[in-house]
């Protein structure tokens, strides 16, 4: 068998996301934002849960997009990060009587600190490597949260239920309009601020590692910093979905943290476009509301219905909702000219 | 001692499932450079065609071989129909389209055959091997038919003009366009033998585990395991990780106390991450040549 | 003369007639969200993929014996209509769909949902929104508080019910046995394992040996060989069908011939027995509680010809040697019953009344003995178990029922 060979000059793994494109427009932008502001006024309360689901999907599916799409390392481990979230949240909660909008900059630093110890081992690993390390995490996670030893804390298989909060000053909206609106400006939030990390030196750098490590490092990119906070980012953010999830969901257990989680992160990151961060939302919704129509379609099947769906968006649109945008724009660019 | 013989002989026979597995799943990124995530379920239902068919008379034998040519004529067909057309896409895309493929395998399979287990008979007896109560027949069955696996594909890799021409198109495929080699066609190739390898080993693995659409789930996991563990560049390597990580897993569970039963899996992943640490191809494979 | 005996008369007549108009006033229908006069909507939630979706197939029974019953006339001349959503027994995705349930589809109540996770995920939501989330499909010993959680009732014997009742027939025919288990590392085994211990006591030492696995494990072979490197002449195996299974098989191959119980979980001829092999199977023990679809001794039973006509023209597909399809069957009749029960009177508030008025109540799959019994302080409707042997090619049931009560 011959050496295994990579070249300076190969194509990347992860391909990249032109600057100019990493947002959506101004105008498309502020549309977005009014539709998710006021459309929880005109719904039920249970669509209203269902799109705090979708802001807290879509901000783990945008913390792999910095991690993948950003900085090129893959991540099949997302899910353990979210576990930790939503633990330290629930358990903060519970526990510590500690008030819910606190646990969440806690759940996000813990997380960030266990990202940034993983991603040392992790330098020496790449591609198909580091996607079997970050797998043996998710992996490992569930198992972790049943342990006999901590029990006492998680519940262990059983689980921890999570209070929900009420809204404050005795505002007059219920407990799922304020956590909607509550997770709404935490998303915007961090969505600003992973806009500002990758157009930032810091982001500049990871897309040069991601591109090409050997050329950046001979540039001067400190690889090992920027590759490790990279995943530490990255999981400070899911650990801040993780929490959030916790207290709309109101209940934690092992079993709703597998490998299954961190796949569907996966396929959320692709259809919605690797490193495109407003497609985090596309691929959050593909992941939630997909498999609820496949089911509509066919229970025995559902798995089978999903999967066909799955197929035919990556054959239309190998790159996701961002080819969609860009067809988009373009369409809309000819009508104007016309 | 005792304990200690006993935990390893028994590793070793739950490696040789793990090295089967593996077997496919090396051969696999050895034509795309990726690992198929659905390689389990395709093994999965490549098995319960073949107990089909036993079902409707055709004897063990036949079945194999009927399973066999029409694993490797599926996993060509699969290759043509659903990744050619993705071949210019991102990686990222393509492990997709994996993760679609197991959806959907998994999904039909439950449909067809429902999730009740079914016993799947082995060639090779269920008695005690050699008298030793730990291995059985099967199980050393198994592990022949691995090795001997093992020696086809390392002839076939190095000895043939195929074979080389596949590992051509797979490392510097450019240069093996330049000298006539049909890369599209070496890359559905090596789907069909993946499917059939994988067929062989799902075959072996039913009799120990029992025929149900979610058996190889699990399986997966721990061939994955092996495959990196051992090199995904080397055949020889998968099948050393494969009984490495059975034995491995074994010991920890045995040893290390406290924990050790109930973290078995991530002891054992751990372990394999740090040696990925130290040896980052792998334990056998061909180290990675970065050229500037 | 003549008035004084009117006005007594007149009373008594004002009293029956004053009494009869408020009877009727009772006798009027109330209904909640979720029923009307022609239809009373049933939620429902199922493991139909992922891990757990071998269950999935109760669900499929579930709703056709509703659609039987909606072709004999419906329960008071109300159509059933079941919804049933898959969670991929995830609880993040089972709060979502009973959500959708109750808030979106507009249930009268949730029907036998599938899981402890699940059903601990959605418990403290159902209990909020006082709406019945009624016979769950799991044996936690958890849902029998009807104090702290009113909308919650489980139907199937709980596990620890079902260990106490193999604890005492250790006590009491193998007092110095030494045990050796193995159980799946989650609630079911866990919950399993403590009653066992709960039952034994002081004598809980007699556990010699404890393996736990995972369900991602493709084979527990070498569990069991650890275990019989333990010395036990007990194994209890606290396993699901596939694991069962494979124990049963890795016994006979390493020719260890302890004491074998299995749990109930895995007892079924079909699904486990015969796929291991009935030889390597002879003189295993566990309890049933329902009659099983492989075993003859039934072919002339009246309720199972029921269950197999029923199979033969609603659900060809079903499979009368899977227990979980006898399984859904009983939980359906179950919950026909306690609507019947309700008569016209279809509030939340009555539905969760009738269900815990059910008196000796016997659903055509459960075996000769066992009855439903309810009360206001008692949420457990099965708690009777008889143990049984397998011999030759099917279980022989021995001894009498037994209630897995403590104060037995």
């Amino acid at each position: 068998m011959s050496a295994v060979q990579e070249a300076v000059t190969d194509a990347p793994a992860v391909e990249a996301v032109p600057k100019r494109a990493l947002t959506l427009g101004t105008g498309t932008s502020l549309t977005v934002l009014a539709a998710l502001i006021l459309a929880p006024l005109f719904v039920k309360n249970f669509i209203i849960f269902q799109m705090t689901m979708l802001l807290v999907y879509g901000l783990a599916v945008l913390a792999l997009n910095i991690l993948t799409g950003g900085s090129g390392q893959f991540s099949l481990g997302q899910s353990a990060f979210y576990a930790v979230g939503a633990y330290t949240s629930a358990i903060l909660m519970e526990h510590a009587g500690m008030n819910y909008a606190l646990t969440l900059p806690i759940a996000g630093l813990i997380c960030f600190i266990f990202g940034f110890l993983f991603g040392q081992p992790a330098l020496r690993l790449s591609g198909v490597y580091l996607a079997l390390a970050t797998f043996a995490l998710a992996t490992a996670m569930p198992q972790l949260l049943k342990l006999g030893y901590i029990e006492h804390w998680t519940g262990g298989v059983q689980g921890l239920v999570v209070t929900k909060p009420d809204a404050p000053f005795g505002l007059p909206m219920s407990q799922d309009m304020w956590l909607y609106y509550f997770t709404l400006v935490i998303t915007i939030a961090i969505y600003v601020f992973s806009v500002n990390l990758l157009k930032s030196r810091s982001g500049r750098a990871f897309m040069a590692i991601r591109d090409n490590e050997i050329a950046a490092s001979a540039m001067g990119v400190d690889v090992a910093l920027y590759k490790t906070l990279a995943f530490g980012v990255s999981a400070g953010i899911t650990g801040v979905a993780g929490g959030l999830g916790a207290i709309a969901v109101q209940f934690v257990a092992p079993d709703g943290y597998t490998i299954t989680l961190a796949i569907q992160l996966f396929v959320g990151m692709v259809v919605g476009g690797v490193g495109w961060l407003p497609g985090s939302i596309v691929g959050s919704a593909f992941i939630i509301f997909v498999p609820n129509i496949a089911e509509g379609i066919s229970k025995g099947l559902s798995g089978a219905v999903f999967g066909v769906i799955l197929f035919l968006v990556i054959f239309l649109v190998p790159h996701g909702a961002r080819q969609v945008a860009l067809v988009a724009r373009h369409l809309l660019g000819k009508l104007k000219k016309s | 001692m005792e304990l200690f013989t006993n935990q390893v002989l028994a590793g070793i026979a739950t490696g040789a499932i793990y090295a089967c597995m593996a077997l496919a799943l090396v051969m696999i990124y050895q034509a795309i450079d990726h690992l198929n995530f659905a390689q389990g379920e395709m093994a999965m239902f490549s098995t319960f065609v073949s107990w089909q068919l036993m079902q409707w008379g055709v004897p063990y034998w036949g079945a194999f071989l009927l399973t066999l040519a029409l694993s490797f004529a599926g996993g060509i067909v699969i290759e043509r129909l659903l990744f050619k057309p993705l071949a210019k896409a991102p990686i990222l895309t393509n492990v997709a389209g994996f993760i679609a493929l197991f959806a959907i395998i998994n999904s039909v399979a439950g449909l067809i055959w429902d999730f009740t287990i079914k016993q799947y008979p082995t060639p090779f007896g269920s008695s005690p091997f050699l008298g030793s109560q730990l291995i059985s027949t099967h199980q050393a069955g198994m592990i022949g038919v691995t090795l001997l696996l093992l020696i086809a594909l390392y002839v076939f890799f190095r000895f043939t003009r195929m074979g080389l021409a596949m590992r051509a198109a797979a490392s510097v495929p450019e240069s093996a366009r330049l000298v006539g080699i049909n890369t599209s066609w070496m890359i559905a190739l090596g789907w069909g033998m993946a499917a059939a390898i994988g067929s062989i080993a799902g075959m072996l693995i039913a009799p120990v585990v029992f025929l149900e659409p979610n058996m190889m789930g699990g399986v997966l996991i721990y061939g994955f395991a092996a495959a990196v563990l051992g090199g995904l560049t080397s055949p020889f390597g998968a099948v050393v990780g494969g009984f490495l990580v059975g034995i491995f897993e074994n010991l920890a569970g045995t040893y290390i106390p406290g924990v050790g039963n109930e973290l078995k899996l991530p002891i054992a992943l751990a372990l394999i991450v740090t040696v990925l640490v130290v040896k980052p191809a792998g334990l056998f494979g061909r180290p990675i040549v970065k050229r500037v | 003369m003549h008035s004084r005996l009117n006005l007594p008369f007149a009373a008594v007549a004002a009293t029956v007639i004053a009494f009869a108009s408020t009877t009727s006033a009772l006798a009027q229908k109330k209904y909640d969200t979720g029923a009307t006069d022609s239809e009373i909507r049933i939620g429902n939630i199922m493991p139909y993929s992922g891990p757990a979706s071998a269950y999935g197939v109760i669900g499929k029974t579930e709703a056709a014996y509703f659609n039987k019953i909606n072709a004999e006339g419906g329960i008071n001349g109300r159509k059933i209509k079941f919804i049933s959503y898959d969670d991929g027994y995830s609880p993040p995705k089972a709060v979502e769909q009973a959500r959708k349930l109750v808030e979106s589809d507009e249930v009268l109540l949730i029907f036998n949902p599938l899981g402890t996770p699940s059903n601990s995920a959605i418990q403290k939501y159902m209990n909020a929104k006082k709406v019945p989330q009624l016979f769950v499909a799991t044996g936690a010993t958890k849902w029998n508080e009807p104090k702290e959680f009113p909308w919650t009732m489980g139907w199937q014997p709980s596990y620890q019910s079902e260990a106490r009742i193999y604890a005492k027939y250790l006590l009491k025919e193998k007092p110095d046995a030494k045990i050796s288990v193995l159980y799946q590392n989650d609630d079911f085994g866990k919950d399993y394992l403590k009653g066992l211990k709960d039952a034994l006591g002081a004598r809980a030492s007699m556990v010699i040996a404890e393996e736990s696995y995972e369900t991602s494990e493709p084979t527990i072979d070498n569990h069991v060989v650890k275990l019989k490197a333990s010395g036990a002449d007990v194994f209890l195996s606290i396993t699901t069908p596939k694991f069962a299974a494979q124990a049963i098989k890795k016994l006979a191959e390493i020719e260890w011939k302890p004491l074998h119980i299995v749990s109930n979980v895995s007892a079924s001829v079909g699904s486990v027995i015969k796929p291991a092999g009935f030889e390597n199977a002879q003189g295993i023990l566990s309890a049933a509680y329902a009659k099983d679809g492989a075993d003859a001794q039934w072919d002339d039973d009246a309720g199972m010809k029921k269950f197999l006509t029923f199979l033969q023209k609603y659900d060809p597909d079903g499979n009368k040697l899977d227990g979980s399809v006898v399984y859904g069957y009983g939980v359906a009749q179950t919950m026909v019953k306690v609507l019947e029960m309700c008569g016209d009177n279809l509030t939340r508030d009555n539905v969760m009344k009738q269900a815990a008025s059910l008196k000796d109540f016997v659903p055509d799959t459960l075996l000769p003995g066992v009855k439903i019994n309810t009360s206001p302080t008692d949420f457990a409707p099965i708690e009777q178990l008889q143990m049984m042997r397998f011999k030759g090619e099917k279980w022989e049931l021995f001894g009498d029922i037994i209630s897995g009560e403590l104060s037995n």
